[in-house]
């Protein structure tokens, strides 16, 4: 595995390139879905990148109608809302992602427990996380 | 462990100013107006130069109002300079963890008499940047790109909490009611409507519009009606939110030794706790808040009082699923029952143990860096008996306040006692 700093811009940069990278504690082997340099369950600094499945089920979500402003410049608004979860990975950390391939109008659709699993949404020039239901 | 304060500490004097939209009012204003309230209700009156310190909880004045560096501004506009002067931030809790540091620097002996106050002006934005400023007491990196809003993060609790006890979300419906009942008795607050007289004028607006009237049955069917209640972080919809406000609170806090030159009758602070998390996506439970309960737990250990002792409290219903999970997370309520409390009555003004008289953050209003110094404005009103027409029929001699900052990565408990 190539050595990259355990920085935000390095997980991004792995998810550009279409892998979710979690960090894992060579220690205590706890996992987390995002990027840390000391462990937060030891307090080791002996980490490593792992890549994570991108499959879990989702512990809460929303559907958005109010959006911050890079979404709202991105086309959502009242009329064309969104979906956001939080996802319990697989391997067990959290992270939170906007749900694709929902229908955010039929929000009864949608239900906590829910499988899930990840997928590389390009927004312009940004890349984001996203998670589409499986099956 | 139970841990104690080194010295007694008192709160001695408590303002709040007129919650709202104050176009031609910033902070310095807004402060000002609290402090004078504060000022006229010490009963032995107070000499501001006595005041060694000034705690000034604010979120955001820098995003809010592009004005850093707050508090000697602040300072200044009252008559404090040069007394110590500074802003604590820890989001939505701000003005909870000002007074906190106030009274530990009371207790630690440094000061015998500091003030503590909290200020937020937030309606100069657009509502959208507005969102966007609230939004960044979230995680930015890897929450805001993901999407997420304040309505969002406590969206997806109540989702989470729906699916674990089985809490239908018109459920939610009941808290909001109840607090804007509450409201309609303060005048201090942003929203004093019944949510049936917030239905009335509306009907009556389309009637003289000459429109054509809605026909809403009861508060229920108006509050179901997405053209009158639309969602904003579906399941949650307008009137589950705080509103955008602008205001300020201020408390006077001194050692309990010089308490009697002020007033016969200081509220003794006899618990605090503080108490930080994960991000949401760093947590175990999205349906409870663990740094409420251990915040909690501080306080009532640090009290020595449990939490059926508890006469009444302000808690921290940004949201109103957030007072649902504010009420279990204090152990005034089981797990799962809590959304049961505000239909049950039992958190009304006549009920078993009444939350957020002053309407809470729902109908008072929220203007974030103010509203945990406001909380203990409204203890020390009811704890008086000088509530006015929300006073409470019971005497309360023991009550808490609850504030939280941003999802729940902040929460701050105090309990106080009537001296």
């Amino acid at each position: 595995m190539v050595e990259r700093e355990f920085t935000h811009a390095s997980w991004a940069e792995f998810l550009a390139e279409g892998k979710l990278m979690g960090v894992r504690c060579r220690a205590c082997g706890a996992l987390s879905a995002v990027p840390r340099l000391v462990c937060p369950a030891c307090r080791v600094e002996d980490l490593e990148w792992v890549e994570l499945s991108g499959r879990g089920a989702v512990e809460g979500f929303t559907v958005i109608h109010v959006p911050p402003t890079p979404l709202a410049a991105a086309g959502y608004g009242r009329d064309r809302p969104y979906a956001s979860a939080v996802v319990r990975l697989d391997e067990g950390p959290w992270i939170t992602a906007q749900l694709v391939g929902v229908d955010p109008q039929r929000p009864e659709s949608l239900r906590v427990g829910m499988r899930v699993r990840a997928e590389v949404v390009h927004q312009g020039e940004a890349v984001r996380l996203g998670f589409r239901p499986e099956g | 462990m139970k841990r104690k304060l080194g010295r007694g500490v008192a709160v001695v004097g408590a303002g709040v100013g007129k919650f709202g939209a104050f176009p031609r009012h910033d902070s310095r204003d807004l402060f000002a107006q609290a402090f004078r309230e504060l000022r006229a209700s010490v009963d032995r009156g107070f000499d501001p130069a006595e005041v060694e310190a000034l705690y000034l909880g604010n979120y955001s004045s820098d995003l809010f109002e592009h004005q850093g560096h707050l508090a000697p501004i602040v300072a200044s506009w009252v008559g404090l300079t040069p007394r110590a002067a500074l802003r604590v931030e820890d989001a939505c809790a701000s003005g909870g963890v000002a007074l906190r540091q106030a009274v530990l620097a009371v207790a630690s002996g440094l000061y015998d008499v500091v003030l503590v106050g909290g200020v937020e002006r937030m309606t100069a934005l657009p509502t959208e940047a507005v969102t966007d400023t609230l939004a960044t007491a979230g995680d930015v990196l890897y929450e805001f790109s993901a999407g997420f809003t304040f309505p969002g993060f406590y969206a997806a609790m109540a989702t989470a909490y729906a699916a674990k006890y089985g809490m239908p979300y018109e459920a939610l419906f009941a808290v909001a009611r109840k607090n804007h009942a509450h409201g309609a008795l303060n005048d201090k607050a942003q929203f004093g409507m019944t949510i049936r007289a917030i239905m009335d004028r509306r009907m009556a607006k389309a009637r003289e519009k000459g429109g054509p009237v809605p026909s809403w049955e009861d508060e229920l069917d108006f509050l179901r009606d997405p053209g009158a209640n639309p969602p904003v972080a579906w399941p949650l919809r307008l009137f589950d939110c705080s509103p955008i406000t602008d205001g300020a609170a201020a408390l006077l806090v001194v050692a309990e030794k010089v308490a009697r030159r002020y007033t016969d009758r200081p509220l003794r602070v006899l618990g605090t706790g503080q108490a930080s998390d994960a991000c949401l996506y760093g947590r175990a439970d999205l349906a409870s808040l663990r740094a409420a309960r251990e915040a909690a737990a501080q306080a009532y250990a640090m009290a020595g009082v449990t939490p059926d002792q508890i006469k009444l409290a302000e808690v921290h219903d940004c949201f109103t699923i957030a007072e649902v999970l504010a009420i279990e997370d204090l152990g005034l309520f089981p797990p799962g029952q809590g959304w049961r409390a505000a239909a049950d009555g039992a958190t009304s003004r006549e009920g078993r143990i009444p939350v957020n008289t002053s309407g809470g953050l729902k109908a008072k209003g929220h203007p974030v860096g103010a509203s945990g110094v406001a909380q203990v404005v409204e203890l020390w009103k009811q704890m008086r008996g000088e509530a006015g027409p929300r006073q409470v029929a019971r005497d309360v001699d023991l009550a808490l306040a609850h504030n939280v900052g941003g999802t729940g990565q902040t929460c701050v408990v105090h309990i106080l006692e009537r001296g």
